[in-house]
């Protein structure tokens, strides 16, 4: 401390330095975040007044509100048609996904808690699968739904029932995009619920069993209400995560059957670049989407945290 | 007396539904893996069965030879990729985060939550415009837009700087005492005392990298299939050979094996990783 108060005041070129020296450190991030990050965003909102053209920027036209109107108010228009199907496809996984996303990870993480034998293989194993890509599981999953020869197909004819048609009709379609979005990504959520339980203070379980609680009131009274950081955490990132579904549906039922499970995010995709690119519709729609996801999360964190109170 | 046998019996319960459990999840995987040893009359005749009678390798073999599916290919350009991504970014994220945590100036606050919101900003709005970008600056089927455009991501330098937040100030003023500038402080102390940081950030980063889709699928569009990640060759493989199932699962687990080999040895830091950055 003596030594710190004796060292000498530094010269005024070396203090204008020192003064420059946090921005050396950000200036390589904020770089790329600004490019890739804040300039995107604006840029967006700017693609989205125009009938934008990717490869031939001469023939691109300043059009207004046009592709807004367009997508939202224009009955004969296809875009019209393809945001509002997408769109209610997409808050259709949305509704089906979260509380499934929610409560099986809640159920396991509870068991884990509970520290039976081997619950940390248990753990690790039924986590592995959110490490994988999503072409990995789709490869994977589409072959057990398969009609000729599928495993789960196979197995069902072995046992005497009717083929279930997973991949070609609906509900089944939905049902094996369900599936596979709860083996592939409910371990992240597991994780973090298992983290809230383990700070937990038992004996408020003791205390609970004592006035006479049955486990599944103190579950609902005393565990879950005291896991609302992570599911404010949980629900948030999961609505989010599930706005954005792509992979699931593109590559096991390719949108089908009769464009049920064509999500939005396929529709964005398929516009912003490609034979039928539009990327001027295609951000018009990702804007759209991006304001109701930002209206849902609010209205959520705010629901959460009144229920959290 | 009571309590202890009712927390042993729900302990049975517990390992009981989860052992079931377990055996649903694990069990995709092996039929993948056993269907990937089969020869096609087995998997035609016995498709149910966990194993292979004989135990044929000729999917594998097949799968090197044909010239549309290099699986090691795509694994080496995958590797390639996160691994050059993951490098880059705890280097320029970590620094901005130094100076986010630990540096002292003006408006610091201010500007890290201005960073820190727009992570409210859905991440499809930017698709289009970033797509355009890419073609302006020539990386368009080129790795460089996939490997640079990530390095402004918020998530891991939020973590690394939520880390060095809790480093003792003791040990920064020590470092000053002994001589050390700014930059010796970050390489000196703060880089060996957060090792851990930095492997769970480089985790998640090389993760995203890794098993990105829809990005590389569009980016890399123009580009041939033998410069394709390996997601996205996968891909191509579920939609070409649609119905040679050994085929796929070869390809697949071909593609999972190292992951999971690295996951074995990883997963207390991965876990550890999530479960804190679900704390906050």
């Amino acid at each position: 401390m003596e030594k710190a108060m004796t060292l000498r005041r530094p010269g005024r070129i070396k203090r204008f330095l020192r003064r420059l020296e946090p921005a050396a450190y950000l200036s390589p991030y904020l770089a790329a975040f600004s490019l890739f990050f804040v300039i995107p965003f604006f840029y967006g909102i700017m693609i989205s007044f125009f009938d934008w053209n990717l490869f031939f920027p001469e023939q691109t036209v300043y059009v207004g509100f046009d592709n807004y109107y367009e997508i939202l108010f224009d009955a004969g228009s296809i875009f019209h048609r393809y945001f509002w199907q997408g769109l209610g496809n997409t808050a259709l996984f949305v509704v089906l996904s979260v509380p499934l996303l929610i409560a099986i990870p809640l159920f396991f993480a509870i068991l884990i808690d509970l520290e039976p034998p081997g619950y940390r293989f248990f753990r690790t194993l039924l986590f592995l699968p959110t490490i994988l890509s999503i072409s990995a599981v789709i490869l994977i999953w589409k072959w057990q739904f398969y009609n000729n020869g599928g495993f789960l197909n196979s197995l069902l004819v072995k046992l005497g029932f009717a083929e279930i048609p997973f991949l070609i009709a609906q509900p089944w379609a939905w049902i094996a995009i369900l599936i596979v979005t709860v083996w592939w990504t409910m371990g992240t959520n597991m994780v973090i619920f298992g983290a809230g339980l383990k700070n937990i203070d038992k004996s408020l379980y003791e205390a609970a069993a004592i006035d006479g609680a049955t486990y599944a009131q103190t579950l609902r009274h005393v565990t879950v209400p005291l896991l609302a950081p992570q599911m404010f955490i949980v629900a948030l990132t999961t609505m989010i995560a599930s706005f954005n579904i792509y992979g699931q549906p593109d590559l096991l039922t390719s949108g089908g059957p009769q464009f049920s499970t064509t999500v939005l995010m396929m529709r964005i995709r398929g516009l912003a670049f490609g034979a039928n690119a539009d990327p001027g519709v295609a951000t018009a729609m990702a804007i759209l989407m991006g304001f109701i996801m930002i209206v849902v999360s609010v209205v959520q964190a705010r629901y959460l945290r009144k229920r959290g109170e | 007396m009571a309590i202890h046998s009712v927390a042993k019996r729900r302990k049975r319960v517990s390992f009981l539904i989860l052992t079931v459990v377990s055996i649903l999840w694990i069990v995709p995987l092996l039929w993948g893996l056993a269907t990937s040893f089969k020869s096609d009359i087995d998997i035609a005749t016995r498709p149910t069965s966990l194993f292979p009678q004989p135990f044929d390798l000729s999917n594998y073999a097949e799968l090197f030879e044909k010239p549309d599916t290099p699986v090691l290919r795509w694994m080496g350009n995958s590797l390639l990729i996160a691994t050059l991504h993951t490098a880059l970014y705890l280097g320029v994220a970590s620094l901005a985060a130094y100076a986010f945590s630990l540096l002292k100036w003006k408006r610091r606050e201010k500007l890290f939550w201005l960073v820190l919101t727009t992570t409210m900003i859905p991440a499809v709005i930017n698709l289009v415009p970033l797509i355009t970008m890419m073609i302006d600056f020539g990386w368009f089927g080129s790795w460089a837009a996939l490997i640079i455009p990530g390095l402004g991501g918020v998530f891991g330098m939020f973590l690394l700087r939520q880390f060095f937040m809790g480093i003792p100030s003791e040990l920064i003023d020590a470092g000053k005492i002994d001589g050390l500038g700014s930059f010796g402080i970050f390489r000196k102390i703060v880089m060996p005392l957060s090792k851990s940081a930095f492997m769970v950030t480089g985790m998640f980063a090389f993760l995203g990298s890794w098993n990105d889709y829809l990005w590389p699928l569009i980016v890399m569009t123009p580009a041939e299939t033998a410069w394709q990640t390996l997601p996205v060759g996968l891909s191509k493989i579920a939609s070409t050979y649609n119905y040679d199932y050994g085929l796929s699962m070869a390809a697949a687990i071909l593609s999972i094996v190292p992951v999971v080999i690295v996951y074995m040895f990883t997963q207390d830091k991965i876990i550890e990783g999530v479960s804190r950055a679900g704390i906050k």
